[in-house]
């Protein structure tokens, strides 16, 4: 007997809808997720959040409050999954003192969401530079600003919340570089009447601060003897090579760099789901109208399918939940992740990630943070035969330390020119101990 | 609460992550790399980098921003491969 009708992975938006949906028609649902709070990246909050600074924060409150028909694990890092009747989850749980917990569930849902993707550069490995979702992060999980003074780089509309949040944390944004130039960005924000919004009160916010924002540009090095005391910005052409003579240095404490996301899919990997490349060159999983993941009885839903945000997410999770009841969904869901498909389409189209950044990368410059291999030896890698990531890990390390590729996977994927694919057996560092004895306690939740 | 990091005593906002309570009382590097022995500190914030590690209470390698803080935790920066 499994231990749950439906266990869904990830209490995001997209975790959260799918695990209401699923409840209220009826299912027993897990609801799994690493964090001590529910609401994943995008409503990550501290104790006592009063949700001024989140958008779409009576979402969340709806969605939380949702939680009470639903076993909710908190704090449960699934690291392997196993597909079959029923499908077993291997976990552990616990912050600090892990122990290990499987759970057995006749369906999954995966809403593991994604993580920034960062671009190597000379000295991105300098203290203070930062994701610019970890910078988030610090600011709304746990009420810090990244540094005094900020610089942001990077691509897409992402980083202009990021701005605003290190302006409310107390922060000086020095700068904000966007590396495209988009002049149809307004485009696609038009299309969406909230995002329009959401879009002014951010420029408004940048403005009022004297922000400056600055398109065709990017940092291309970052400077300092141990921590980070400046960067040096470029104005980029089109293919995002840095024009030379246009370098200029900005002193900062921190730096928080995004260039997009990059979906977690080792466990739909594991579990055998096909995945296919994402409208902006990352992997995403491949999934039919109602949800269906190429392995019967999964399903997926929010940013593992694109990047797409919270609204999206939502739609997609409810409809994943749905799908797993059986039930039939409300038309409205299926209009609002059309209209946000196009959405999110449009994004991925006006913000990608061009090739010309490889010109910011010197030999020396460390592209796999775990194993400091620079881009000299994956250069030599190359030289000696590697055509795909594999050979490549093989023949200089990039990827094979305790991120198991996933900053660097990416970047060396398209310095190789194929398309990033995640392969990872064990999604989290598991200790020898509990894959020698995984545990048979099962259902420690009931 | 109270913490110490390296034997020195320091003030943590309880709630917050062990990374949190280092970068509040200034710090931006607590490990060094193996090889090079580069400082390193928060990069991804959200425990998928693995650059943030740290020893605590005498077990090295957890991810600083991952474990939440608690009253008396004896905090060591880290260099290399890190010591148990
Ligand atoms: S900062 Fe990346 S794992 Fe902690």
């Amino acid at each position: 007997m499994p231990d749950a009708d439906l266990a869904v992975i990830g209490a995001g938006p997209a975790g959260l809808a799918a695990a209401g949906a699923a409840a209220r028609a009826g299912l027993t649902v897990v609801l799994l997720d690493p964090a001590e709070r529910p609401g994943g990246q995008f409503y990550r909050h501290r104790d006592g959040d009063d949700g001024r600074g989140h958008h779409h924060w009576r979402d969340y409150l709806r969605l939380a409050g949702d939680l009470e028909g639903v076993h909710y694990l908190p704090g449960h890092r699934v690291w392997h999954a196993e597909p079959g009747e029923p499908h077993v989850l291997h976990c552990l749980a616990g912050n600090r003192d892990e122990r290990p917990v499987t759970v057995r569930a006749a369906k999954i849902v995966l809403a593991t969401g994604a993580h920034d993707r960062a671009l190597p550069f000379p000295g991105w490995d300098l203290p203070g530079v930062m994701t610019a979702g970890g910078a988030q992060a610090l600011w709304k999980g746990q009420g810090l600003p990244a540094g005094r003074r900020v610089v942001i780089s990077g691509t897409g509309p992402f980083l202009l919340p990021v701005a605003t949040g290190l302006l409310k944390a107390g922060a000086r944004v020095a700068g904000v570089y966007e590396a495209n130039r988009p002049s149809a960005a307004l485009l696609p924000l038009a299309l969406d009447p909230a995002r329009a919004v959401e879009g002014a009160g951010y420029a408004l916010a940048l403005a009022r601060h004297r922000v400056p924002y600055r398109t065709g540009r990017a940092v291309i090095a970052a400077h300092g003897e141990g921590r980070l005391e400046s960067v040096t910005v470029a104005r980029l052409d089109r293919d995002w090579q840095p024009v030379p003579g246009t370098e200029k240095i900005v002193t900062c404490d921190a730096l928080a760099i995004g260039y997009g996301f990059t979906p977690q899919l080792e466990l739909a990997v594991q579990l055998g789901c096909a995945v296919e490349d994402g409208p902006d060159g990352s992997a995403v999983i491949t999934a039919d109208a109602a949800q269906a993941t190429t392995v019967p009885g999964v399903w997926a839903a929010g940013e593992t399918l694109g990047v797409g945000g919270a609204v999206l997410a939502m739609a997609t999770g409810a409809l994943a939940g749905h799908a797993a009841a059986g039930t039939t969904p409300p038309g409205a869901l299926l209009r609002r992740r059309a209209r946000q498909r196009r959405l999110a389409a449009a994004i991925a189209a006006a913000w990608p990630v061009r090739d010309g950044w490889r010109e910011w990368l010197r030999d020396d410059t460390v592209v796999c943070r775990c194993e400091e291999v620079d881009h000299g030896a994956l250069k030599r890698a190359i030289a000696d035969g590697a055509r795909d990531v594999r050979s490549a890990k093989l023949l200089c390390r990039a990827g094979m330390g305790l991120c198991q590729g996933r900053v660097c996977g990416f970047p060396v994927a398209r310095v190789l020119g194929v398309p990033d694919r995640p392969n990872r057996p064990v999604a989290q560092p598991v200790r020898l101990r509990d894959l020698a004895y995984p545990d048979t306690s099962r259902g420690e939740h009931r | 609460m109270k913490v110490t990091v390296d034997g020195r005593d320091i003030d943590a906002e309880p709630g917050r992550s062990i990374a949190a309570v280092l970068h509040a009382d200034g710090l931006r590097s607590w490990r060094t790399t193996r090889v090079e022995g580069s400082p390193r500190g928060l990069f991804c914030g959200i425990g998928v980098c693995f650059d943030c590690l740290v020893t605590i209470n005498g077990r090295p390698n957890l991810r600083a921003c991952l474990i939440t803080v608690r009253e008396g935790d004896v905090i060591e920066t880290q260099e290399g491969v890190g010591r148990a």
